[in-house]
């Protein structure tokens, strides 16, 4: 279409953002239900359409991707037990609004891995940015090198364990599950936490507000056994533990106009 | 949101195409920023002083006498510079409204910073022996068409793709800025910062001019200041933690060094890689793998950090 004296065309692409192709591109390997596909060529749309192609329709239970690239948003939303392998990096955003897959991700990835997780289990063999495992409700979540700022905010359930180091506000807002980290931690930790439970190996650098030490007994260590035991790494350190020092709990009072009616 | 990147060659040979690396990396994040793109990039230091400045911006309103006001201005500033002293090589028109000039001087920089930026319109984007700061509307790839990027050839660059919040979009809104008035240092920023116009009038009151509203600007002027009482790049950066509220991450580059700092809650992102011949760093690992084909090891730098390599 040719431009018009003094008007600009504007098409849906104007700024860049939207990615139009929806088409599967059917382009794996397949081979009985395993399959490769090789994702070097592919948008972020079509190589999630591939993946939900594989899963869903060709009854794939275990796929391959090659060549990740350090795209964005890879992975996303996959609701069935599979196993998934990525033979690189991931972006932001990587396996997020997951429920039962296993994925191994053999690289690194950006902010905000898995967020929002149901189960599964993710094991990432290298570093990852700041916000890895925000708000996930369960499965295991396994960052074999080092995660950046606030992880697990907002957690709702589920483990997530972290063999290297994390940064400032890890656990910021926890309400449930737990976080085992066997390097340092940033300051800030376990900031305004609700519940759940934070491992410490490494040494911290400060506590968040109302994050406190809590009592070890029998079932702390024998989570901590079995999830190294899961997972292959080895024996675990030795561990300090972080609770909720529920000083913030105001959940009793009653709101001036209640109370009026209770007295 | 913005997206930073900064890409620094060691070996020091100065022959590297970093404008179209720069490209490239911008040009992968521009999802973080589609408004303008701007670059700082180092060519070989050379006698001369090399001078990028504009006369109009893309989207200023022609009227009828725009051309000719615009030759009008640019003889303006040629002949404030020969009044100066300055000996003028060569000028360049990159485009309708933006020059490149290449001269011999050895006085003080501020001065023709000043003296230019008396002609109505005129704004110097960047001033030194090898700093180059080309800024417009539109993603990597129009900008580099525009200025002919693509065959810059130099040691290190910073980029900025940038997605306006608190200020217009146009060039003297995009990043990077220089930091007037001194020679060849540059900043790029992701985030905001909050006590903004408690520097800004600090810093106006010792002298320093700012050509934007954008609150990054004070982070160069700010810096240049720092180091025109004595103090190194990085420790200056380091004091810029401490000094500056708000969330940021800047990239500060100077004729051979190129330095990063993070605030304290890590709140903006970047990703770094570190390899033995180069240093790339970027707000997304996507933007270093539109340079680097292969699977890479990368990690995110920590909250207060501050990091500094030559070439």
């Amino acid at each position: 279409m040719d431009v018009l004296a003094g008007e600009r065309m504007i098409t849906y692409d104007a700024r860049g953002l939207v990615e139009p192709d929806d088409t599967v591109p059917r382009v794996s390997e397949i081979d009985g239900d395993r399959a490769v596909l090789d994702a070097k060529t592919l948008t972020t749309r079509q190589i999630n359409l591939e993946l939900r192609w594989l899963l869903y329709q060709e009854g794939v239970r275990d796929v391959t991707v090659l060549n990740p690239g350090a795209k964005h948003s890879l992975g996303v939303g996959i609701l069935t037990r599979c196993r998934i392998t990525f033979d690189g990096s991931l972006g932001y955003f990587g396996c997020g609004l997951i429920d039962g897959p296993e994925i191994h991700i053999k690289g690194r990835v950006g902010w905000s891995a898995c967020e929002n997780m149901m189960s599964g289990v993710v094991t990432i063999d290298s570093n990852a940015g700041s916000l890895t495992g925000a708000a996930i409700r369960g499965g295991d979540l396994i960052v074999k090198g080092q995660v950046g700022a606030r992880t697990g905010i907002d957690q709702k359930g589920g483990t997530i364990i972290v063999l290297g180091r994390a940064g400032s506000m890890t656990g910021f807002m926890m309400q449930r599950g737990r976080q085992i980290f066997c390097g340092d931690v940033g300051p800030g930790l376990g900031d305004s936490m609700y519940d759940g439970t934070i491992y410490v190996a490494g040494r911290v650098k400060s506590l968040g507000i109302d994050c406190v030490p809590g009592e070890w007994n029998d079932s702390d260590t024998e989570l901590i056994e079995r999830k190294f035991r899961i997972y292959g790494l080895g024996s675990p350190p030795a561990f300090q533990k972080f609770v909720c020092g529920k000083r913030l709990y105001n959940y009793d009072n009653l709101e001036p106009s209640e109370r009026k009616l209770v007295l | 949101m913005c997206g930073i990147a900064g890409i620094i060659y060691r070996n020091g040979d100065g022959q590297h195409t970093v404008g179209h690396d720069m490209t490239a990396m911008l040009q992968s994040m521009k999802h973080r920023g589609p408004d303008s793109t701007g670059y700082a990039l180092y060519g070989p230091a050379s006698e001369l002083v090399v001078m990028r400045y504009k006369l109009a911006d893309a989207n200023d309103p022609r009227d009828f006498e725009f051309a000719q006001r615009l030759e009008h201005h640019k003889a303006d500033v040629e002949a404030r510079l020969r009044m100066l002293g300055a000996k003028i090589h060569e000028i360049e028109k990159e485009t309708g409204y933006a020059y490149r000039v290449t001269f011999e001087y050895d006085g003080e920089l501020k001065a023709i910073t000043d003296v230019v930026e008396d002609v109505p319109h005129a704004e110097v984007l960047s001033l030194g022996h090898s700093l180059e700061i080309v800024k417009d509307l539109g993603d990597a790839e129009q900008v580099a068409k525009q200025y002919r990027l693509d065959g810059f050839i130099g040691t290190h660059a910073i980029g900025h793709v940038r997605m306006a919040t608190e200020s217009d979009v146009d060039i003297s809104g995009a990043h990077p800025y220089w930091a007037y008035p001194f020679g060849d240092v540059a900043v790029v920023h992701n985030g905001q910062l909050t006590n903004y116009f408690q520097w800004k009038h600090r810093l106006e009151r010792s002298g320093h001019r700012f050509q934007s509203e954008c609150d990054s600007e004070v982070i160069a002027v700010y810096l240049a200041e720092k180091m025109s009482e004595g103090h190194s790049l990085e420790d200056a950066m380091r004091e810029s933690l401490e000094e500056l509220d708000g969330v940021f991450t800047y990239i500060c580059v100077t004729g051979d060094a190129l330095g990063v700092a993070k605030d304290e809650m890590a709140a903006k992102p970047l990703v770094l890689y570190e390899a033995d011949d180069i240093v790339a760093l970027a707000s997304e690992e996507i933007a270093i793998r539109a340079i680097v084909d292969h699977e890479i090891e990368t990690w995110d730098p920590y909250e207060g950090e501050v990091m500094v390599w030559t070439c």
